[in-house]
């Protein structure tokens, strides 16, 4: 694993010399032809990027892209989530309801007059004892991750419509509005110009740590050694159980993170928030070419998956010949080919 | 000999797959009849003489989820699950509401029977996509009815144009409203079905074939059970069964909407199956589990809104639920009865705690 995983670290630097790139991404494809989805996951979004440029303009230039990363900024952060779960070959289908009820607490507590920073820290532990109680579950009572955490994804949404069914608006001078604030960081022509909000500031220094933690710790390599053989790695002497008790925590914390920074931006809370987003982050790992069965698989193929995802629907709203409605049935028909994808590389690697 | 044999056959009680459920059954009638004495009284009504109750209502709103419950157990017996199922009732839904609104003839039966039949034609053939997926091209049936899920979804869309879409059809509507012999049509259609899925599949050895992939499909292939075509089978009947669902689900009000109609569906399905007591790892299944299953969930649903909070708080006491059983069925809290050497009072412990978290939340 260390010795294929270098190379990928330092693939990117290496962008400028571009022959000497494509040697190195051959032979890294070459000896893991698991980095191969995460490798189409790239080409895609580039050739997304292309496309959308020529058919429609206007993609390839400051606001669209910062635009982008801001409104995908919490899609990113579960995205890293639900990559820690499903390296261990879990899943975690709690995160939507629980950002819904994070949200909900969160707004109605600001509202309620709060503290802003401890109402920040409220909604973040509500997903971490979402993660905690799910992880001890999966762990202690041996029920399966896929039922532990859907059981969560139903008491989550029950709750969050318990505190309240309607819009809950943040108040307009809230000081968590600050996290949503666009600032400009190059000031384009016109409204060309590169913005950042702190949200998605939060976003990169998740994924960053969440490279760091998976590539350079040893709690990173446990993950993925459970993913790849759980009773070898405890046989090995790897703390498994405190390992998978810990991704469900990380899930459920980054979740409260992610509801954070939505619901920083949007000002609104319901308790129908977040419908559907534990399969927006699956759809968003599996295009980045991580194993559904867990062990193989890069947190930044993730945030690429989660930027194709947020690209496809700034392309269908640009097109406009595309009905909305198509979006779920595109996701999907995206989502297939990748899984084909995936199958075709490990049935090739098992004969 | 006396305590041992009468502690296996405590232990055997409280492992009957459905035994917990129909514990939670009794317990939320219970609790409804503390709220209101005549909760579970039945009248006929003197006009057109049906029967006319609570415990009608939560017959009537079963039988969806029975359907549906049938169709996810025998895919979870095979080691699978489906969870295309609601997405599935959706497109049914909107095939027959968009068929009957183009063509019209309020009062024809034959206008009915083609949507009914289009529609179910439409579901077996996404349950078919579903299975040659996991059958034939070896996916994952997590991830292949995943994407089910999220097409479908879309698929449904399509179909209406992303409008609710209502018609007018008197026999379709007397399908889901109707009454036979005093009964809900409905109810009677979802017995029928199971009846007879029930008999397919464990009169014949088609439900050990299902049972024995769920176990092992490599041992089951080399026994001489064909496991593609089985399973093949196993979700097209899941499609059916989701269409059959679907078809009741919107006949109630002859109103799809895409977005609400069958709207996690997938989960009081699987819910069902758990409460029934089938493991969700496959290898054996239940029909009367799910049966009870789905009529627990039933009473669930009606019995939240009878004691007039949000039904879409509903979810919370599922959640509660599924936490329970799955503790229950948990080696390590069976453990720690039996640690206590007190064998006989586990299900008089566990009774209370479970009742008692309900009410703690409905107070």
């Amino acid at each position: 694993m260390t010795a294929v995983q270098s190379p990928r670290v330092d693939a990117p630097a290496q962008a400028s010399a571009s022959s000497r790139f494509t040697s190195r991404v051959k032979r890294v494809v070459a000896s893991n032809p698991s980095v191969l989805p995460t490798v189409a996951a790239i080409v895609i979004f580039i050739a997304m990027v292309v496309y959308g440029e020529i058919a429609y303009g206007r993609i390839v230039q400051y606001n669209t892209l910062s635009n982008l990363l801001i409104n995908n900024a919490h899609l990113i952060i579960l995205a890293v989530a639900m990559t820690f779960v499903i390296l261990t070959g879990g899943i975690d289908l709690s995160v939507g309801s629980v950002i819904a009820l994070s949200s909900v607490a969160g707004v109605m507590l600001a509202n309620a007059g709060w503290n802003p920073w401890v109402v920040i820290l409220v909604m973040i532990l509500i997903g971490t004892v979402f993660g905690v109680a799910s992880g001890i579950l999966i762990q202690y009572f041996n029920v399966q991750p896929f039922i532990a955490t859907l059981a969560m994804m139903f008491l989550g949404r029950g709750l969050a419509s318990l505190l309240s069914t309607q819009p809950e608006r943040l108040a307009e001078d809230s000081p968590i509005r600050w996290l949503g604030e666009q600032f400009k960081v190059i000031d384009g022509e016109k409204v060309n110009d590169v913005v950042v909000t702190p949200g998605v500031i939060i976003a990169l220094v998740v994924v960053l740590v969440a490279f760091f933690v998976l590539h350079r710790t040893r709690t990173g390599r446990t993950v993925y050694a459970i993913g790849g053989s759980e009773s070898s790695s405890a046989l090995m002497g790897l703390a498994v159980p405190r390992t998978k008790v810990l991704v469900y925590v990380i899930s459920g914390t980054l979740s409260g993170v992610a509801a954070v920074v939505y619901t920083s931006r949007l000002g609104i809370a319901q308790n129908i928030t977040g419908i559907g987003w534990e399969l927006d982050a699956i759809a968003a790992i599996v295009i980045g070419g991580t194993l559904l069965t867990g062990g193989y698989g890069y947190v930044l193929g993730s945030v690429v998956g989660a930027l194709v995802l947020g690209l496809m629907n700034v392309l269908i709203t640009r097109d406009g010949g595309i009905p909305p409605e198509m979006t779920t049935i595109i996701t999907g028909g995206i989502l297939l080919v990748f899984v084909l994808l995936q199958r075709a590389v490990t049935s090739k690697r098992h004969t | 000999m006396s305590t041992a044999a009468r502690t296996s056959r405590l232990r055997e009680l409280v492992r009957k797959p459905f035994f917990w459920g129909l514990v939670a059954i009794v317990a939320l009638l219970a609790l409804n009849v503390l709220k209101d004495p005549n909760y579970l009284a039945i009248t006929v009504n003197p006009v057109n003489g049906n029967l006319v109750g609570n415990v009608i209502d939560i017959v009537r709103a079963s039988a969806p989820i029975l359907m549906i419950a049938v169709g996810m157990s025998l895919v979870i017996a095979t080691g699978g699950i489906d969870l295309s199922v609601g997405s599935v009732m959706a497109v049914s839904g909107a095939v027959s509401m968009v068929f009957m609104k183009d063509a019209g003839q309020s009062g024809s039966l034959g206008v009915a029977l083609a949507a009914i039949g289009l529609a179910l034609v439409v579901s077996a053939l996404l349950g078919a996509v579903n299975g040659v997926l996991v059958a034939y091209v070896g996916l994952q049936p997590f991830i292949s009815t995943l994407i089910m899920m999220l097409a479908g979804r879309g698929i449904a869309k399509v179909i209406t144009e992303g409008q609710n879409t209502s018609a007018t059809n008197d026999p379709f509507r007397w399908i889901a409203n109707g009454f036979l012999v005093g009964l809900p049509v409905v109810f009677l259609i979802a017995i029928a079905v199971v009846v007879v899925v029930g008999l397919v599949v464990r009169r014949s050895a088609l439900g050990l074939m299902i049972e024995a992939i769920g176990i092992n499909p490599k041992a089951s292939r080399m026994a001489g059970i064909k496991p593609s075509g089985l399973l093949l089978t196993v979700y097209i009947l899941s499609g059916v069964l989701a269409g059959i669902a679907g078809i009741m689900s919107v006949g109630t009000v002859m109103t799809v909407d895409v977005s609400r109609t069958g709207y996690q569906m997938e989960l009081d399905a699987i819910l069902a199956v758990v409460i029934g007591g089938t493991s969700l790892s496959g290898g054996k299944f239940s029909i009367g589990g799910a049966v009870v299953g789905a009529l627990l969930i039933a009473t669930l649903d009606k019995t939240v809104v009878f004691l007039g909070i949000s039904s879409s708080a509903t979810p919370a006491f599922k959640a509660i639920v599924i936490v329970v059983l799955c503790l229950l069925q948990s080696d390590r809290v069976r453990s720690w009865f039996v640690q206590r050497r007190k064998p006989p009072q586990a299900p008089a412990q566990a009774g209370p705690v479970e009742v008692q978290q309900k009410q703690e939340v409905t107070a």
